[in-house]
């Protein structure tokens, strides 16, 4: 119930505090040693997470760093396979989450489970309806709740528009409300500010504020450095399913959360010799895709690859990279400019037209973009050049020619399994990416679109698509490179050109760069010396 | 390696084999607290069914079942369900047997006239619910029980008005149809193929020579799937739009395609039927689009996964017409075990593909050289390779 007691009054004084001395009343959540594996994924590898009581407190950490992971497991919608979850200082089992809905936790999913045609106070009652005699629900007693929670934390909203006509901002305030009108104290908002436009953040974190002085504790996910700073009382830092550490906003910077976050050493200088030819394999001029709602995400893009070249793409995820590569490879269309390749238009072409020419792709999402998950491997690695040889003649399937293949890239590429009969899915994640990057490179291709190619895959499957790419490159391909992982650009790439809010902003040259720069770069504030990217 | 082989055999027909044995079970339990005698009840129909001309009986009936299962098996393999069937045969049948009966052609070519007009029909009109899901976004589950509706209630009913044979319709009830295609012009049974092998078909029964059809549409099906280009695009966006997208295969284009596969194939369904009586009769055999459903279903959408299918549903619908006669048990009881036989097929196929894919994953963990998931402390970056 959201009759809040006032807050704990002096959360400041607290928090001053290190981090790991703790406060002396019990930590709203205290999770200890959590491990969470995946097959061939260690998600969540002996974390370690305190968040006060009436605080705010960020979880911030690169893709796959593990976040998501660890607040399904808190919102009980996945069992931690080991550690201890501790509510208020009692150790409890979150099984589902309805037993965290019960302990007063509630989660606020990053894309919003509203039904359009109810009004506002329908969505917050459904399913938690307060109930008269004979199964009649008690719409006054729910308006008066609503009324209450929306006052406890100065949440405005009107009760009884339709949802359908509620800007973005609006129907997150409505999941707010929802969750607290359950009873919830403790908010799991999962990156909260993806879909929302710059005033609607400001929107959102004057009402983050609110729930605090109501006595809420926020967990507010987030990989946006500046917001994290901005909002958060206390900053927990993740990296490849680890805790890296809890620090306090007042005492770092964007660069020293960028460093937490990516790891702090840096990558070894680039030894290969440079092999970039004057030769412009891909070229794109002056790209504009629009999005939802006819917003431009990329808009004005130009960049030349050369052959022999990698050009890397270094941006806060959803800066308009993935539309970007979509655009290029023919998945998404483009609403003004050109794309060329190898001296031809291809703007308007299919993505089979792209394929056939010489267009390789490693997408961001094995299971979604790059594999048929209940095929078999040598069926998947014809997948995107089934009408090419050796894998077809005509409109006639070669299935020896697709077997043959798939054992070349099985022995070539070092994809660890019996035979090539087994279905994907039987592969674990670097063993499968091996695969797709084995298949679109034994595909001779000229140009070659790397989308996070090493996203979520051991160090050793990484350190071997490193290789490839780096292999072909010196016999002349042109590479896109997009990775949240900087030392992987900075050290692949030949030029590195900044993405920010779907527009170049920058172009570096990676031998001048270290990745506390680029991070830099990458939220916007190093552009006081703003470099025009565009050619 | 042999044993992994036989395991894998041995789960190929586990499944079939124990939905089957559990939906006799239970249909065992029905019959008994119906307060009939199983046992007799399954020997009268297997008796009845091991006579020869109720074997013809089964595979007429199979025929158009087959036909059906395929048609909707198309669709399944894109991840579409057409639910239009129905309306697209019965739509081909009335169309084919209208224009067939106004021209006349030599045999051969007249019986293929009639058929691809049949298949022309059922595939286009499979194609209206093709292009509102892909213009409109209108899911083809609704777009194509409306079309049925159009169909059903609404052209049959006025064609078969309009195009009735003239003075033929008799207060007695004879011939109530549209006007008929001469005998002469309609594919032969083929008795002879099965005499061949056994005895003369008594009764006057006939085996439909659009068993061969469907026999051609099961293999052409197999091959479509198996060896061609458009075949690996159908069955890969069917598994996953997104990545057959990315891998250049338009989805738009492969639901078109797809659906109005289905649909030709579901315009051949009426064909039996049409070439034994010559015209479109004023109560055709209908029900056949959605046990066509059923049929793709317990088939797994394979060509001879659905053939088994049809002929198990159509043994069960033909034999057990000799309970009537015997009065062991009610017919309606081969309904309730069609029910329990998709109901078990469906369950044990999701067991048996779990197990398999335990199989897989330990064969692939076997495989990988050295011991997974290797501890990462401390969290160091990788080195670049140079």
């Amino acid at each position: 119930m959201p009759q809040a007691e006032t807050p704990g009054s002096e959360p400041r004084s607290e928090q001053a505090t290190e981090p790991g001395s703790e406060p002396a009343r019990a930590p709203a959540i205290e999770l200890a040693g959590i491990t969470k594996r995946f097959p061939g994924v260690v998600a969540n590898d002996d974390i370690e997470l305190t968040v006060a009581e009436g605080e705010i407190h960020a979880i911030c950490g690169e893709n796959g760093a593990g976040k998501s992971t660890l607040m399904k497991i808190l919102y009980g919608m996945q069992p931690p396979d080991s550690g201890t979850i501790k509510i208020r200082g009692e150790t409890v089992e979150l099984h589902s989450p309805a037993r965290a809905i019960e302990l007063g936790i509630g989660m606020v999913h990053q894309h919003f489970m509203l039904a359009d045609q109810l009004t506002v106070l329908e969505n917050v009652i459904l399913g938690a309806e307060p109930m008269r005699a004979l199964g009649r629900i008690d719409f006054n007693a729910g308006r008066s709740h609503l009324d209450e929670v929306s006052r406890a934390y100065g949440l405005d909203i009107n009760a009884d528009d339709l949802v359908e006509t509620l800007e973005v901002g609006e129907r997150q305030r409505v999941e707010i409300i929802k969750v607290l009108f359950r009873g919830a104290k403790i908010l799991i908002l999962d990156e909260p500010t993806a879909v929302l436009v710059p005033q609607e953040v400001d929107e959102l974190f004057s009402n983050i504020r609110d729930l605090k002085a109501g006595g809420a504790t926020v967990l507010f996910i987030d990989h946006k450095l500046d917001e994290v700073l901005e909002i958060a009382d206390t900053i927990t830092v993740l990296r490849q399913g680890r805790t890296v550490g809890a620090v306090k906003p007042d005492e770092v910077t964007a660069r020293d959360l960028a460093e937490m976050m990516i790891g702090s050493e840096l990558p070894k200088p680039d030894a290969g010799a440079s092999t970039v030819t004057d030769e412009a394999a891909l070229e794109v001029s002056g790209l504009r895709v629009l999005g939802e709602s006819d917003r431009p995400v990329v808009d004005d893009v130009s960049l030349t690859v050369h052959r022999g070249e990698v050009v890397g793409i270094a941006g806060v995820e959803g800066n308009g990279q993935a539309e970007l590569v979509n655009a290029i490879i023919g998945t998404a269309e483009s609403a003004q400019g050109s794309i060329r390749m190898l001296g031809r238009d291809i703007t308007g072409s299919s993505v089979r037209a792209r394929r056939e020419l010489g267009l390789g792709y490693v997408p961001q999402d094995r299971h979604q973009d790059g594999l048929l998950l209940g095929f078999s491997l040598w069926e998947n690695s014809t997948l995107g050049h089934q009408t090419e040889e050796p894998y077809s003649r005509g409109p006639w399937l070669n299935r020896e020619g697709m077997r043959s293949r798939a054992e070349q890239i099985k022995s070539q590429f070092d994809v660890r399994t019996p035979n090539i009969d087994l279905s994907a899915h039987a592969l674990s994640g670097g063993n499968q990416q091996k695969l797709i990057v084995g298949r679109e490179m034994v595909a001779d291709p000229a140009v070659f679109i790397a989308n996070h190619p090493t996203r979520g895959i051991d160090v050793g499957a990484q350190a071997a698509v490193w290789e490839h790419i780096r292999n072909a490159r010196a016999e002349g391909l042109a590479t896109l490179l997009v990775s949240a992982d900087l030392e992987e650009l900075i050290g692949l790439s030949d030029t590195i050109v900044v993405m920010l809010r779907g527009r170049l902003v920058a172009r570096l040259d990676p031998g001048e760069i270290t990745p506390r720069t680029l991070g830099a770069y990458m939220t916007g504030a190093a552009l006081e010396t703003e470099v025009s990217a565009s050619e | 390696m042999n044993e992994r082989f036989a395991r894998r055999l041995v789960l190929t027909a586990a499944a079939p084999v124990s939905a089957l044995v559990i939906a006799i079970v239970l249909s065992t339990l029905v019959l008994l607290i119906s307060g009939s005698n199983p046992i007799s009840a399954y020997l009268d129909m297997l008796e009845h069914g091991s006579k020869l001309e109720t074997q013809v009986d089964i595979l007429n009936r199979a025929t158009p079942l087959y036909l059906a299962g395929v048609a909707v098996a198309i669709g399944f393999r894109m991840n579409l369900l057409n639910i239009g069937v129905e309306g697209q045969y019965l739509l081909a049948f009335i169309v084919a047997a209208h224009l067939g009966a106004q021209v006349e052609l030599p045999p051969v070519l007249h019986i293929a006239y009639v058929l691809v007009i049949a298949m022309a029909v059922g595939g286009a009109f499979a194609g209206l619910a093709g292009v509102l899901k892909v213009t409109r976004g209108v899911n083809e589950v609704i777009s194509t029980i409306m079309l049925n509706s159009v169909v059903i209630s609404g052209l049959a009913a006025w064609w078969i008005v309009e195009w009735q044979a003239g003075g033929e319709i008799s207060a007695t009830g004879g011939r109530v149809g549209t006007e008929p295609i001469d005998e002469s012009r309609l594919m032969p049974d083929i008795n002879s193929w099965l005499e061949a092998f056994t005895r003369e078909v008594k009764f006057g029964k006939e085996l439909t020579g659009m068993l061969v059809v469907a026999v051609v549409v099961g293999v052409l099906y197999h091959v479509l799937l198996t060896r061609t280009v458009l075949g690996f695009d159908l069955r890969s966006s069917g598994a996953n739009q997104q990545a057959s997208h990315v891998g250049g295969i338009s989805p738009k284009r492969m639901i078109v395609i797809a659906i109005v596969l289905s649909g030709v194939v579901a315009g051949l369904v009426g064909m039996p039927e049409l070439m034994d009586a010559g015209y479109y009769p004023s109560n055709p055999i209908s029900l056949l689009g959605f046990w066509g459903i059923a049929v793709a279903l317990l088939g797994r959408n394979h060509p001879a996964g659905v053939a088994v299918a049809a002929l198990i549903f159509a043994f069960l619908d033909i034999s057990s017409g000799i309970l009537q006669v015997t009065g062991a048990a009610s017919r309606e009881i081969v309904e309730i075990m069609k029910g329990l036989i998709i109901l078990t097929a469906v369950i044990a196929y999701a067991v048996v593909n779990r197990i398999r894919a335990r199989d897989e994953a330990a064969a692939a963990a076997a495989a990988m050289a050295d011991p997974p998931a290797p501890p990462r402390t401390p969290p160091a970056p990788a080195e670049m390779p140079v």
